[in-house]
């Protein structure tokens, strides 16, 4: 039976509706976080390179401005402020990056396996999880890090935990609804291991709240290691470190706002730049998820 | 079952002093060249779309998905779906044109003069509300005193052969059946006594015997109140018992309207006969007897299931010989799809033994050998739900044929076979499954089921989610399958379609088989009372214009592809 509702082979097939990065990349934020974060990303990647100065490297007198050869005067110790400012970046951002990123990878295992699980799996992973819930993620890192001391590798691990168990949370919740769908019935039909099933049918139909998810956690860590280097809890002096530069020239601040002000703006605004990336990504993820179309 | 005589079972003085003042045969909806358009696209939804609808008449309007038929449905409560605009045409109510109406206006509309049955009832009640707040409510006319709102809303509900009673005006809708839900829906629209009344697929989430009586209902109510009515449906056996005006709708327009006995007598649009030809027709007789075989490929014996303490099937004996489709007939809950899912192994809790091939399989699929796996295979319901949509078509297809087979040496030829096999071109191999219609999705879930060369499909009502023309494709795709030697287990609600495609049936009702024989014997001769119930509520319809050919025009099709496979 030919007629109009038979497919004929002719037909080109209909367009893809757009993916999930096209479809935030529509929305104006997007490109304003992209913006605001390509910016900084830039400023501490590229900043060690084109430094007029090495990071300890002594110019001026303490908290002195108009200094000549330097663009915002000296900090503290009479460093060069702008030197400092374009090495301190990029150590921020690594530790940020890393603890989200192990920190979602984490979760995602976890949320992965319980949703589909079940049963005690599903207990045992998520009761542990409320246990991590259950301390602050400021709190538990400052804990730590005044019984076994500031270590770099420390930092990423605590603040990875931290983020563990509300990354799982989510990601359970998103495997819950997939696993209802008959693929998945499907492949255990066919009897495909289920570790198979979990990254073959399950991961790829979790990305979307997995992008956002991993956007918001890091924003979170930068805030975090930020807070901990202010704290002293971080990097260690002489380091050239955005949270640490903050903590170290706020005593000269009314003489010499330029050694405060920099780190401050650039983490705000990388931030605000992350944030609003994410805000879009959940967003369009929202378009995308909004049920079977039918 | 005839719902076209002119009986009023509900009809009491009320009624007939009602029909005083609303006399019968006035046109009381128009609508004229109506064209509805999608933001930001400006594709016509519907383009230029005129019906007329007189006091106590039905209009069917009958179209596929897509079609444009609830959007129409809509714009004669003055309501837009999102992103769509009209931009043409008028509807008048009564001589009312809702264009020119404000919002209050509307509101006051809106339930009054035109009521609105969406598909489903669950979405037509407030879950958190009694049904006797939201009958209230669906009135909302300051007019009437307290007394007098109670005694109207009494009135409807023994009208829909509800219990008028506080307590049962008390239960909140959870508590009712599906197919008292819909009565309540009927209920609400009513209330008002609506000079328009707009039912979008009101039974088809139903089972035939309580659907026999929602149109029943639905009949009486429209004659009794002089209320004109527009049945949404793409189910032309619904539509032909029950409307007194057919309009087809094709691709946003109305491509055939006339009087229901002109259009069923004498389709003039190609479309619509194709509609006519594709509804499976209830075949009593003709059916060739099965030949018993000695050791049939799966014999199920003495199955019980359930979940947890629940029992849903009990003490089930079927067998499914080789080349041989067994239809599982039953209304929704009486545990076929538990039945279909323990043969794939897929529901673990059951007891009683599977022979397949005269092994026993497992419970589990995980603890079935490879080769078991392969020579069963399952079909899911919704073809919506069983793609990945994240692979394209030709993973979804070489996914199980890996597993279970092995690496093939030239993939493309693998998926291109199967694809064929499912009457698909090779070329839909690179698409996504959102890149596919629903037809075409479940062609892929059968292209990925054959692709290891099964004994045994099971289908699990992989027709009910899509449209009746389609529907009839994947039947006839069906049938070839099993003129190549494979064995179905097709699981259905619709005797119709089981008379025409299946060998032998068997009728669950309620987890227990009644009545299990060759299809002729069951169709022609039932034993059991629900069997009879089934046969009698299903709606009784006739190919009767010129030249239609053999009912589904599956038989005439079968020989061709019999005949073509013993060429090969």
């Amino acid at each position: 039976m030919t007629g109009p509702s038979t497919s004929t082979p002719a037909t080109a097939a209909p367009r893809r509706r757009p993916g999930l990065f096209r479809t935030a990349w529509r929305f104006g934020r997007t490109k304003v976080g992209v913006a605001l974060t390509g910016l900084i990303v830039l400023i501490a990647v590229l900043g060690p390179f084109v430094a007029p100065y090495t990071a300890t490297e002594f110019v001026s007198k303490p908290f002195e401005t108009g200094v000549d050869g330097t663009l915002f005067g000296g900090d503290n110790r009479g460093r060069d402020v702008f030197t400092r400012f374009l090495w301190g970046g990029w150590t921020l951002l690594l530790l940020a990056v890393a603890s989200a990123g192990i920190g979602v990878a984490a979760g995602t295992v976890i949320g992965v396996i319980a949703g589909y699980r079940r049963g005690w799996v599903d207990d045992v992973l998520m009761r542990t999880n409320d246990v991590l819930l259950a301390f602050p993620q400021l709190i538990a890192a400052l804990l730590v890090m005044s019984i076994l001391g500031p270590k770099v590798w420390l930092i990423v691990a605590v603040i990875a935990v931290s983020h563990m168990p509300r990354v799982a949370r989510v990601i359970r919740e998103a495997t819950r609804k997939v696993i209802e769908q008959d693929y998945v019935k499907a492949a255990e039909a066919i009897g495909l291991p289920r570790w198979r099933i979990m990254t073959v049918e399950i991961l790829p139909n979790v990305t979307s709240p997995l992008l956002v998810e991993l956007g918001l956690r890091l924003t979170y860590s930068i805030g975090v290691v930020a807070v901990l280097g202010f704290l002293g809890m971080g990097l260690q002096p002489p380091t050239a470190d955005w949270g640490l530069m903050i903590n170290e020239n706020r005593q000269g601040m009314a003489i010499q706002p330029w050694a405060v002000a920099l780190p401050v703006t650039a983490i705000a605004v990388l931030t605000v730049g992350a944030n609003l990336i994410t805000d879009g990504l959940s967003r369009a993820a929202i378009g995308i998820d909004r049920g079977v179309e039918k | 079952m005839t719902l076209n005589e002119n009986t009023e079972p509900g009809g009491t003085g009320a009624g007939d002093t009602r029909r005083k003042d609303r006399p019968d045969g006035e046109t009381v909806l128009v609508v004229d060249g109506l064209t509805v358009i999608g933001r930001p696209s400006d594709v016509e939804i519907i383009s230029g779309v005129s019906i007329t609808v007189k006091r106590g008449e039905i209009l069917g309007l009958v179209g596929e998905s897509g079609s444009g038929k609830t959007t129409l449905g809509l714009s004669l409560l003055a309501h837009c779906k999102r992103a769509t605009e009209i931009v043409g045409g008028q509807v008048l109510v009564s001589g009312q044109d809702l264009a020119t109406l404000n919002e209050r206006e509307v509101r006051q509309l809106r339930g009054r003069a035109v009521a609105y049955i969406p598909q489903s009832p669950a979405s037509a009640l407030n879950p958190a509300l009694r049904l006797g707040v939201q009958l209230t409510e669906a009135l909302h006319d300051g007019s009437l005193s307290d007394k007098e709102v109670r005694a109207r809303v009494r009135e409807v509900m023994r009208e829909v052969a509800l219990p008028d009673d506080d307590a049962f005006l008390r239960r909140y809708p959870h508590q009712l059946s599906g197919g008292q839900q819909q009565r309540v829906a009927i209920a609400m629209a009513f209330v008002g006594r609506p000079d328009v009344i707009v039912l979008d697929e009101p039974t088809t989430g139903l089972d035939v015997t309580t659907q026999a009586h929602v149109l029943e209902t639905i009949r009486s109510m429209t004659r009794d109140y002089g209320t004109a009515g527009v049945y949404i449906s793409h189910d032309m056996a619904v539509v032909a018992d029950l409307a007194d005006d057919i309009a087809v709708m094709y691709r946003g327009e109305v491509v055939e309207h006339g009087r229901a006995q002109t259009v069923l007598s004498d389709p003039r649009h190609a479309y619509t006969r194709q509609l006519l030809m594709a509804v499976p027709l209830l075949k009593t007789s003709g059916h060739e007897e099965p030949e018993p075989e000695e050791e049939p490929l799966l014999r199920i014996s003495g199955l019980s299931a359930g979940y947890g303490r629940t029992q849903v099937l009990e003490g089930i004996d079927v067998s499914v010989s080789r080349g041989e489709c067994v239809a599982l007939l039953g209304e929704s809950g009486s545990g076929k799809t538990t039945l279909s899912r323990s043969v794939a192994g897929l529901h673990h809790q059951f007891t009683g033994e599977i022979l397949f091939d005269g092994e026993p399989l497992a419970t589990s699929s995980y603890r079935r050998t490879a080769e078991q796996r392969r020579r069963v295979q399952y079909v899911f319901q919704n073809p919506y739900e069983a793609l990945n949509p994240r692979k394209r078509v030709r993973e979804q297809v070489l996914g199980p044929y890996r597993h279970l087979v092995g690496r093939p040496d030239d993939p493309d030829a693998v998926v291109a076979e199967a694809l064929e096999r499912a009457a698909l071109p090779a070329s839909y191999a690179d698409r996504f499954p959102e890149q596919l219609s629903g037809g075409e999705r479940q062609r892929v879930c059968i292209a990925r089921a054959v692709a290891t060369r099964p004994d045994l499909l099971v289908c699990d009502e992989i027709t009910s989610a899509l449209d009746v023309s389609v529907q009839a494709e994947i039947v006839k795709l069906l049938r070839e399958l099993q003129d190549q030697g494979m064995a179905l287990l097709f699981v259905t609600h619709n005797i119709a379609l089981v008379s025409n495609i299946a060998e032998r049936v068997a009728i669950l009702n309620r987890g227990e088989i009644v009545e299990y024989g060759p299809v002729g014997e069951v169709m022609s001769s039932p034993r059991h009372e629900y069997t009879r119930a089934l046969i009698a509520d299903t709606p009784d319809f006739e190919l009767s214009f010129p030249g239609a050919p053999e009912r589904l025009g599956m038989d005439a099709e079968r020989k061709g592809a019999s005949d073509r496979v013993a060429e090969g």
